[in-house]
């Protein structure tokens, strides 16, 4: 096994607003958001960061996709470091979440140029590409349909195409069915599972059980910023449910601190 | 080579998507028609209404300045002095009306004081004749001229019509030209009108640009690109001024286009826009394309630390009263004189220049100042806004 990307002692910390703070019910200025996350994921695997709303994991994403410094701590990128090159390791990662958006105004069709072009991909070769992946979500019947007027569905694949305009290696993935219908999830796993067999390496972050259990080879569990398992997805389980697991670990973790 | 390509497609999609939609272009162009209106309005009122001073004393120059008014004038307290031509050289006195050294220049009759008293209003023949040149161009010439005939008309009204004033129809008493005209007026109205033309022009695009981008969410997805902040800023700005340009030419030609028919002044001689030259017209583009680089960078930036574009606005709102006052000012005192360093002080030296170049009274230093001081603080905020991209606190903000 060939490790790709890996993640050490990760930690980030957030000032918090006043507001934010009576939010979060915290009587402290600064959250502690990850906490000395370590993490391997290996090539041509799908690796998946499990956990409840607010453990970290869009936290984690962001460092490695180089959007948000860590404190300290760093992530090696197919040996490049995000703190040291950040331009290069954003030319070899795809980033996808629900939160980033396409432009209302644009067709499916200007944007994958668009995007092809910042990533510094040849005019031929993001031609080639277009056509491919267009054909294969369905797109090309709406490539010259502003996004303004696909349906929720529709932009979901023109997003997920987009972000793979440049063939990456590492594709990241934040909480990928969050929000979809049941069809377009399906089209979605389907298509990280086709990224797979490709050998791409795929990081995803979620808080659904049955979706790791059916998609990931590997599982880091993540519960208040810190990687409390991490491991084969059957060495996690350990015979049992992933979701009983879970709450084994998290009673254990809670209770530690109690 | 990478950096400018970047560069040249993050330009291409901005002005693809404002010259793409109606219904922006619409936006943009509406400024311009707006203050195209309010511009007809103020207009008039403000050729009547040229303010001098409160405090403000006028220079006359009088010649044969007869007792009997020069002890009404003594006795009078009126905000006048006095003093005698010099030697009996017209032409140079009405020269110096011309310019504005002199606010007045009043000649009497010689022996005006017994020529009244022996003049008969029923004999048929012409009474003696006062004439007072003046320049409308110039507020204060105008002021001292009404102080001047009130004071003769309530002092013939006394005599009984003994003796007329600028009776002549073959004199020219008004000294001012053509061009003085259209000058002052210009240099008062413009600096005013092309800065909110300009401004609102700006505004128009640039919150829509950064702060809806961000708003929207779209702006995360750039950021996870290769695209360098430097290059994101830089493509921005670059692509905002050029639409920016495009709407604030398109408003400058119709209100200097439409400015002659505006006034009425055409026939009147009041306005003559074929006064300035080619050098003119060139430095004024100049100083509008760098005031442009300055007010569309300036609102990128606020935009940046907004959440939404509703934030984005209100914060610019502030820069554009503090644009309005400064240019304002220009209206007000458009001879006032910061010094040749006041060039140097964004906003003021835009008015300053544009105030100059419609009143022929500028100097190329003046230009050139300005170009410069604009391109050094559109460079510092370009790289700001850059600064800005690169800060998740101001990007991820919640
Ligand atoms: N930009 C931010 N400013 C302040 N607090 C933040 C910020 N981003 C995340 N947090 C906090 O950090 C914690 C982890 O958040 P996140 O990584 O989004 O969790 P997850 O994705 O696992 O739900 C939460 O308590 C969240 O409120
Ligand atoms: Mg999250």
């Amino acid at each position: 096994m060939e490790p790709i990307l890996t993640a050490s002692h990760l930690k980030k910390t957030f000032t918090l607003s006043q507001k934010q703070q009576k939010l979060e019910k915290s009587g402290s200025r600064v959250k502690v958001a990850v906490d000395d996350l370590s993490f391997t994921a290996y090539r041509g695997e799908i690796f998946g960061l499990l956990g409840p709303n607010g453990a970290g994991k869009t936290t984690t994403l962001r460092m490695i996709a180089t959007l948000i410094r860590p404190d300290s701590g760093d992530v090696s990128v197919g040996g490049v470091s995000v703190l040291k090159d950040p331009a290069t390791v954003r030319n070899r990662i795809g980033f996808l979440t629900s939160e980033l958006k396409l432009e209302d105004f644009f067709t499916p069709d200007y944007l994958f140029g668009f995007f092809a072009s910042l990533h510094g991909v040849t005019p031929e070769v993001a031609a080639a590409r277009k056509a491919e992946l267009f054909s294969r979500f369905g797109i090309d019947r709406f490539a010259q349909v502003k996004v303004a007027n696909l349906s929720t569905g529709m932009k979901q694949k023109v997003s997920l195409v987009i972000s793979v305009v440049h063939d990456p290696d590492i594709i990241i993935f934040d909480e990928p069915t969050n929000g979809l219908d049941v069809l377009t999830a399906k089209v979605v796993t389907d298509f990280l599972e086709e990224l797979r067999s490709r050998g791409k390496t795929v990081i995803l972050s979620t808080h659904i059980f049955s979706l790791a259990e059916k998609l990931c080879d590997r599982v880091g569990i993540i519960i208040d910023g810190k990687m409390i398992q991490c491991d084969t997805l059957e060495a996690v389980q350990a015979g049992e449910s992933l979701e009983e697991r879970f709450f084994t670990l998290y009673r254990d973790c809670v209770g530690e601190e109690a | 080579m990478r950096m400018r390509s970047n560069v040249l497609t993050v330009m291409k999609k901005e002005l693809r998507r404002f010259f793409g939609d109606r219904r922006m272009v619409l936006t943009m162009l509406l400024p311009g028609l707006l203050i195209f209106v309010l511009y007809s309005v103020m207009g008039d009122t403000l050729v009547k209404g040229m303010m001098t001073p409160e405090d403000y004393v006028y220079t006359v120059t009088a010649e044969h300045m007869p007792a009997s008014v020069q002890a009404m004038l003594d006795g009078a307290d009126l905000p006048l002095t006095v003093s005698a031509a010099p030697g009996g050289d017209a032409d140079a006195v009405r020269e110096a009306v011309r310019e504005g050294t002199v606010d007045l220049y009043v000649v009497f009759p010689p022996d005006f004081d017994s020529a009244v008293a022996v003049y008969d209003p029923q004999s048929g023949t012409p009474a003696p004749e006062v004439r007072i040149y003046y320049n409308s161009s110039s507020s204060q010439s105008s002021g001292a001229y009404s102080v001047m005939t009130s004071l003769l008309d309530s002092y013939e009204s006394a005599l009984a019509n003994r003796f007329d004033i600028n009776r002549s129809t073959d004199t020219a008493f008004d000294l001012a030209t053509p061009e003085d005209t259209t000058g002052m007026f210009l240099s008062m109205l413009m600096p005013m009108l092309l800065l909110m033309l300009l401004f609102s022009g700006c505004m128009a695009v640039a919150p829509e640009s950064i702060a809806g981008e961000k708003e929207r969410g779209t702006l995360a997805t750039l950021l996870v690109t290769p695209l360098r902040r430097s290059e994101l800023a830089f493509g921005k700005i670059a692509a905002l001024s050029l639409v920016a340009m495009v709407s604030g030419t398109w408003s400058f030609l119709g209100v200097m286009l439409s400015l002659p028919k505006l006034m009425g002044g055409e026939e009147a001689g009041l306005v003559d826009t074929g006064m300035y030259g080619v050098a003119d017209y060139a430095c004024l583009l100049a100083v509008i394309l760098s005031t442009i680089l300055v007010f569309v960078s300036l609102i990128s930036v606020l935009s940046a630390l907004a959440r939404s574009v509703k934030e984005a606005s209100g914060m610019v709102t502030p820069l554009m009263i503090l644009v309005m006052l400064v240019s304002f000012g220009g209206m007000l005192f458009p001879n006032a004189q910061a010094g040749t360093l006041g060039y140097l002080i964004p906003v003021y030296n835009s008015a300053q220049c544009i105030s100059g170049i419609f009143s022929l009274s500028y100097q190329p230093v003046e230009i050139l100042l300005t170009l410069l001081s604009n391109a050094a603080l559109t460079a510092l905020l370009v790289l700001l806004l850059a600064r800005l991209f690169n800060s998740e606190k101001v990007m991820f903000k919640r």
